[in-house]
């Protein structure tokens, strides 16, 4: 009990925002049964999970599908963007360069380029994948090379009165100390892969909730719709905490500082 | 302080000036100063008059403008061997435990881990950490701090140590406390010590030479040895000697318009 109560959230707060959750279901429920509106429009959440339940292996597994793309995608991100935030923060010529036009790309919609994508490589997982790393790799190279940059110069003073070598200066003062950044910068990149993701299904098709949602429309069928949007929610909730829960136990030093709960700044 | 043989630490006419976008700043003018091996010597100064400047300068990690330094005979390139360093701040790696800060001097200087292991131990519980080493230094107090620094500075037995205000932060007790510790390692061991102090008492208790600054630029204003025997206990601070000299220093920053008294 105290293990929960220490690392995924206060149990309390848990309570409170389940609670919440459960009032504005119960008024949804209550009020689609009251007004009536046309079932094309809104469905009560009772028959959300009736659809469920009709089909529940066809859904879990554009689920996995879903998932797994941003699973991989966010890897992607992860490994390619700290590999980047580096030779960024140790080279002039590419600061200059890649990381300027990463921030002025930052602003572009990135998502108008997805069609490309199918162009270039077809409406499997890759175009999928493609997508969603375009969209994550962003926070995660931006919140790196802020960590990395923000280091106490005495810090780095320390080492070098040592002569330490700058991979030491990296591995044991630099990257260590850019860690709550990083982590910061995957709590959005996260969310953002799940964006890609469904957007890639959008315009490539074939599998994942995105897909799902974009059949469901087609035949009017809101319910469906419905089904596909609370599983979204639900897996991206979930994937922002794991997040977080790998912040607790990789970062304690830094989430004691920072207080409970709360995550920070958004992307 | 034996006299006549080579300086450890020489510096002759080091200037230092910081190029800013706002006009250069000249923290440093004509400094001239000679420490013996194995000699203590502090720097007092009021703040800005760039002491901090002066210990970077030495320690090689600040490249001087102009002039020269010499450590252990040989002119100073990059950070001598054999130095430990204590900043101003306290830069502890608040994802290392304590004993973990202590050795990453030892990390940083290639050495085994395991061989200073034993050593950063008996340094803690030397400086009343003991009991501390497997917390995290967001768990411990400012003036706590202050010395898990001087022991991973102490670490690797350096012959060169340089301190910046190390007590700065602590009560006046704890900081008796330290300074008779410090004074007990220092003894015996030949280290050359350059100490940086805003108190002219805790500087004439501690030093063989203290070394005053004043500001704009910064620069020497005087050097005064202090002849007293030691070991010195605590209660020296009230013999007329000790008080000569600290009225000494008190007076001339007096008359330079630095102490109003
Ligand atoms: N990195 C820097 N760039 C530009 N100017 C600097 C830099 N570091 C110090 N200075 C300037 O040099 C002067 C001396 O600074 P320094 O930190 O050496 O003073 P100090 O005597 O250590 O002061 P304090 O007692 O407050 O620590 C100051 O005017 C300061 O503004
Ligand atoms: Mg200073």
């Amino acid at each position: 009990m105290s293990f929960w109560r220490k690392h995924l959230m206060g149990e309390s707060r848990t309570r409170d925002v389940l609670l919440v959750l459960a009032a504005l279901v119960a008024i949804w429920e209550l009020g689609v049964w009251y007004y009536e509106p046309p079932k094309i429009f809104l469905p009560p959440p009772s028959a959300i999970l009736a659809e469920f339940l009709t089909t529940p292996g066809l859904f879990i597994r554009h689920m996995g599908y879903t998932l797994w793309t941003t699973l991989l995608a966010f890897a992607v991100s992860v490994a390619l963007g700290i590999a980047l935030a580096v030779a960024i923060v140790y080279s002039r010529l590419l600061e200059r360069t890649i990381y300027t036009l990463l921030v002025a790309l930052n602003s572009v919609p990135k998502v108008a380029l997805a069609p490309l994508f199918v162009i270039w490589l077809g409406t499997g997982m890759e175009p999928k994948i493609a997508v969603a790393v375009m969209l994550a790799l962003f926070p995660i190279v931006i919140d790196t090379v802020l960590g990395l940059r923000s280091v106490d110069p005495d810090m780095v003073n320390l080492a070098r009165a040592a002569r330490a070598s700058q991979l030491q200066i990296l591995a044991k003062i630099r990257f260590p100390n850019a860690l709550p950044s990083l982590f910061a910068g995957m709590k959005v990149a996260i969310s953002f892969a799940l964006v890609g993701a469904i957007v890639g299904e959008f315009v490539a098709g074939g599998n994942g909730l995105g897909f799902l949602v974009l059949v469901a429309q087609g035949q009017f069928d809101t319910t469906r719709v419905f089904v596909s949007l609370v599983l979204l929610g639900l897996m991206g909730t979930a994937l922002f905490y794991a997040i977080d829960f790998a912040e607790r136990l990789m970062l304690p030093w830094h989430v004691s500082q920072r207080g409970e709960g709360g995550s920070q700044h958004g992307g | 302080m034996s006299q006549g043989t080579q300086p450890y630490v020489a510096l002759d006419r080091v200037a230092k000036v910081y190029p800013s976008p706002r006009g250069d700043v000249e923290a440093l003018s004509d400094i001239d100063l000679e420490m013996a091996p194995g000699a203590f010597v502090s720097v007092v100064g009021p703040s800005g008059c760039g002491k901090s400047t002066l210990m970077k300068c030495l320690a090689g990690l600040v490249p001087i403008t102009s002039g020269k330094i010499d450590i252990n005979g040989h002119k100073l390139d990059g950070p001598p061997d054999a130095m430990g360093i204590v900043f101003q701040r306290d830069v502890l790696l608040d994802w290392r435990t304590i004993l973990d800060n202590v050795l990453l001097q030892a990390e940083l200087l290639r050495l085994p881990r395991a061989d200073y292991r034993e050593r950063a131990m008996q340094l803690l519980a030397r400086f009343g950490l003991e009991g501390f080493e497997d917390r995290h230094p967001w768990e411990l107090s400012g003036g706590m701090r202050q010395r898990a620094a001087i022991c991973r500075a102490l670490l690797c037995d350096p012959e060169l140590l340089l301190m910046d205000e190390p007590f700065g932060a602590l009560d006046a007790m704890t900081r008796d406390d330290l300074n008779v510790e410090l004074t007990r390692i220092w003894q015996g061991s030949n280290k050359t010590v350059l100490f940086i102090t805003h108190s002219i008492v805790e500087s004439v208790y501690l030093s063989d030479r203290v070394v005053m600054m004043s500001r704009g630029p910064g620069r020497i204003v005087e050097v005064i040895d202090i002849d007293l025997p030691r070991p010195r206990p605590l209660a020296i601070r009230e013999t007329p000697a000790f008080g000569a000299y600290v009225h000494q220093i008190r007076h001339h920053f007096a008359e330079l318009g630095i102490l109003k008294e």
